[in-house]
């Protein structure tokens, strides 16, 4: 218990003393998570519309794989883009290993299945309800898919939050292909893992209530937003 | 529509944003969790910053993994300590002239209660034969590094095949020194440590140093450029400028100048 | 567009039959309603005729029709209005954009229509917080500001009160007046008199007759027919 005690003291000492390293990692935790989101976003969300409101051979297949996706092991996704950005790999020619250009990379494609199935889920209920109405009016499968994504924005808020919270609890993948440099690439996870191997465990779980709140607050606002969204627009 | 060019826009910031901290001149260096985590880098690093302008990125692993990771060409210079690995990189030309920086010795931590009455030894040897006699829980990192090599040496030279233990009284971690530790420490078991890590480590509940002084604890770091011949991006200039400092008295200064209280954690010891 | 033309037209959902042939004429002019009891198959033969479903066999023929337009000229209003999360005056634009008005004329005709159906005040309220006789009003304007040549109604009043279905019915006859043809499906006899000229009495999947609304009430053609006025559903 004491050991709880000494984590809050830590956070708190963390939070109020405002040290200039840990701002650092905390915006830089945002940074990529939000970036990685925002991309992962633009991309899963019209992919998920597409798999709701497309009929094409293959399909109930791939809703099962994306499924299966959203169960992805960071560390795998990590190897991969490591093994993809490596100099000796495909794409090593970039030269972003170790930067936060590649934890954005791993984050992505950690969060697309998440984002793409959960709002295939939320957007095929919604053309259940939609699908005669929108055909009557003469919209084409892509108008429609576009249509739905706007119409189901509050759901969709709270998946795309749900990406937000995996980018941002994650370790696995940002260690591996960001190298967790003291200044470049450490987050906030990978900065809890580094301050457990020192045996400072009070440390390392202050930093993870500072996390968490982070996580709990942007919640709460997205929380508040759709609320009054909802109330608003019904 | 306005909504989208806004999240658009925000999107477009926040990548530039990350692309920004790409700009400035820096190498990056294969190092080993016991250099990153007893702190010595960020008592090193700020004075070679500021003398040339070059950043350093470290990335802390076992010495296994940084050489395959200089192998695949991910990093300019590697900094690690298992002297046979290190002399295998170079002849197999992925690595320049391998040079000695510093040592620091090894040291055998374990629990109070010492159930293989080993405290105060400075066999090592010996107390490996014991611990395996005792079958007293003995951590190990199990993860190809530096340290898990001296280890595993040290278990050939005592005669004992640690594997006949496995799942016993031998249990592998599979993870970095500081984890490693908090194994042992939770576990009450005997591990095998480099002295920077265990004198920055935290979390020691019972553990205390039980063998220390034998010369076969002895930890040898080297340093080396990634052979640019072999990877052509490598930054030639700027990383054999980090080990020629390194070797230099400034550098080798620096290192002497690193305590954690009235430890001394690293000797430089290169030979010029 | 009109007349329109049913071939022996069929469908089966699931190897059930729902029509089973049935072949009509209906011509422009008079409003027609399609009357049956629940389950007769009187709403899958609407959305046959609009489009929304594909015949298993039979066809549907579009008489005066020319090119490619065909859903261009017809409107169809659910017995649900299906309401878009946006404004009441958006819901209207949103059907004139798919059909390619420019932005200011549908501004301009989605305000008009929206006066008509008294809605003018409710404009800018999110469409899914007015009452339901207020959302099918606004079903209407939506659909009538396409100026379609046929209006579809399925069951329009089903779920409203006295007053919002008269309000609903003045709206049909005015937009009856103004020269739209009106086919109506409707299971209330009460409705189907005040509001039709013709009737097309559907009963399980087959078309029993076709008569002008005051044959069918005083010599219905069919046993079917004269059990279902009588008020005795078979």
């Amino acid at each position: 218990m004491s050991e709880l005690g000494e984590a809050f003291a830590a956070a708190w000492a963390l939070i109020a003393g405002v040290e200039p390293g840990l701002t650092g990692i905390v915006l830089l935790s945002l940074q990529v998570s939000l970036s990685a989101v925002l991309i992962a976003s633009a991309i899963a969300l019209p992919l998920g519309a597409a798999i709701a409101v497309g009929r094409f051979p293959g399909r109930q297949a791939l809703i099962v794989l994306l499924n299966a996706l959203m169960g992805l092991p960071p560390v795998v996704v990590g190897l991969l883009v490591y093994l993809l950005l490596s100099r000796a790999g495909p794409m090593g020619s970039l030269g972003i290993l170790f930067t936060p250009t590649a934890m954005v990379v791993a984050q992505t494609v950690l969060v697309i299945p998440i984002i793409a199935a959960l709002s295939r889920q939320v957007i095929e209920d919604a053309w259940r309800e939609y699908d005669e109405q929108l055909r009557s009016l003469g919209a084409s499968r892509p108008s429609a898919a576009l249509t739905l994504i706007w119409d189901t924005r509050f759901s969709l808020v709270t998946i795309v939050l749900a990406g937000f919270g995996r980018a941002a609890a994650e370790v696995g993948a940002v260690m591996i292909v960001g190298g967790n440099i003291d200044g470049v690439t450490r987050v906030m996870t990978t900065a809890i893992a580094l301050e457990t191997s020192k045996g400072d465990l009070p440390l390392a779980l202050g930093l993870g209530i500072v996390l968490l709140t982070l996580v709990l607050l942007l919640n709460a606002l997205a929380a508040l937003i759709r609320e009054l969204a909802t109330r608003r627009y019904g | 529509m306005n909504r989208f060019r806004r999240v658009l826009l925000s999107l477009v910031f926040v990548l530039s944003v990350t692309g920004v901290q790409a700009q400035q001149t820096f190498i990056t260096v294969a190092s080993t969790t016991s250099t990153e985590q007893s702190g010595l880098f960020k008592h090193l690093l700020p004075v070679f910053e500021k003398k040339t302008g070059i950043q350093v990125r470290v990335v802390a692993l076992g010495t296994g993994q940084a050489l395959d990771m200089a192998r695949r060409g991910d990093a300019d210079v590697v900094f690690v300590h298992d002297p046979a690995a290190e002399e295998k990189f170079v002849a197999e030309g992925f690595g320049l002239r391998r040079q000695e920086v510093m040592y620091n010795d090894f040291v055998l931590v374990g629990p109070k209660s010492d159930p293989a009455r080993i405290l105060g030894s400075r066999d090592i040897v010996d107390a490996y034969k014991k611990i395996a006699a005792a079958g007293a829980p003995f951590a190990s990192r199990g993860d190809k590094s530096g340290t898990h090599a001296a280890e595993l040496r040290l278990w050939k030279t005592a005669g004992v095949d640690p594997q006949t233990g496995k799942g016993g009284w031998y249990r592998e971690t599979g993870s970095g020194m500081g984890p490693t530790l908090n194994t042992a420490s939770a576990m009450n078991a005997y591990a095998f440590t480099d002295r920077g890590t265990w004198l920055s480590f935290k979390n020691r509940g019972d553990l205390v140093i039980v063998v220390e002084g034998d010369q076969r604890l002895f930890n040898q770091y080297g340093v080396m450029l990634v052979n640019p011949s072999k990877h052509p991006h490598v930054k030639r200039e700027q990383g054999q400028a980090f080990v020629d400092w390194l070797v230099s008295p400034e550098g080798q200064a620096t290192i002497a100048s690193y305590k954690i209280g009235p430890d001394q954690l690293f000797f430089p010891n290169t030979k010029r | 567009m009109l007349p329109l033309e049913l071939r022996d037209l069929r469908f089966s959902a699931g190897g059930h039959p729902i029509i089973r042939g049935i072949s009509a004429r209906i011509e422009a002019g008079p409003r027609s309603i399609i009357l049956g009891a629940n389950g007769a198959g009187k709403s899958v033969l609407m959305r046959l005729c609009h489009g929304l479903l594909t015949p298993s066999g039979g066809e549907v023929i579009w008489h005066g029709a020319k090119g490619g337009d065909l859903r261009r000229r017809q409107a169809m209003v659910f017995q649900r209005p299906v309401m878009l999360r946006r404004s009441a005056l958006a819901n209207v634009i949103y059907g004139l954009k798919l059909a390619g008005h420019s932005s200011r004329e549908c501004e301009l005709r989605a305000q008009d229509v929206l006066e008509v159906v008294g809605l003018a005040q409710q404009a800018s309220r999110p469409a899914r917080v007015l009452s339901g006789g207020e959302q099918q009003r606004l079903a209407l304007a939506r659909a009538w500001a396409l100026g379609p040549d046929v209006l579809f109604l399925d069951e329009p009043t089903a779920n409203l009160d006295p007053a919002a279905t008269h309000e609903i019915e003045s709206l049909i006859n005015m937009i009856h007046a103004a020269g739209t043809k009106i086919i109506m499906t409707t299971h209330n006899l009460g409705q189907a008199r005040r509001l039709g000229d013709e009737v097309l009495f559907i009963d399980r999947g087959l078309l029993r007759e076709q008569s002008p609304i005051e044959r069918f009430f005083s010599q219905p053609a069919s046993s079917e027919a004269e059990t279902f006025i009588r008020g005795e559903l078979p």
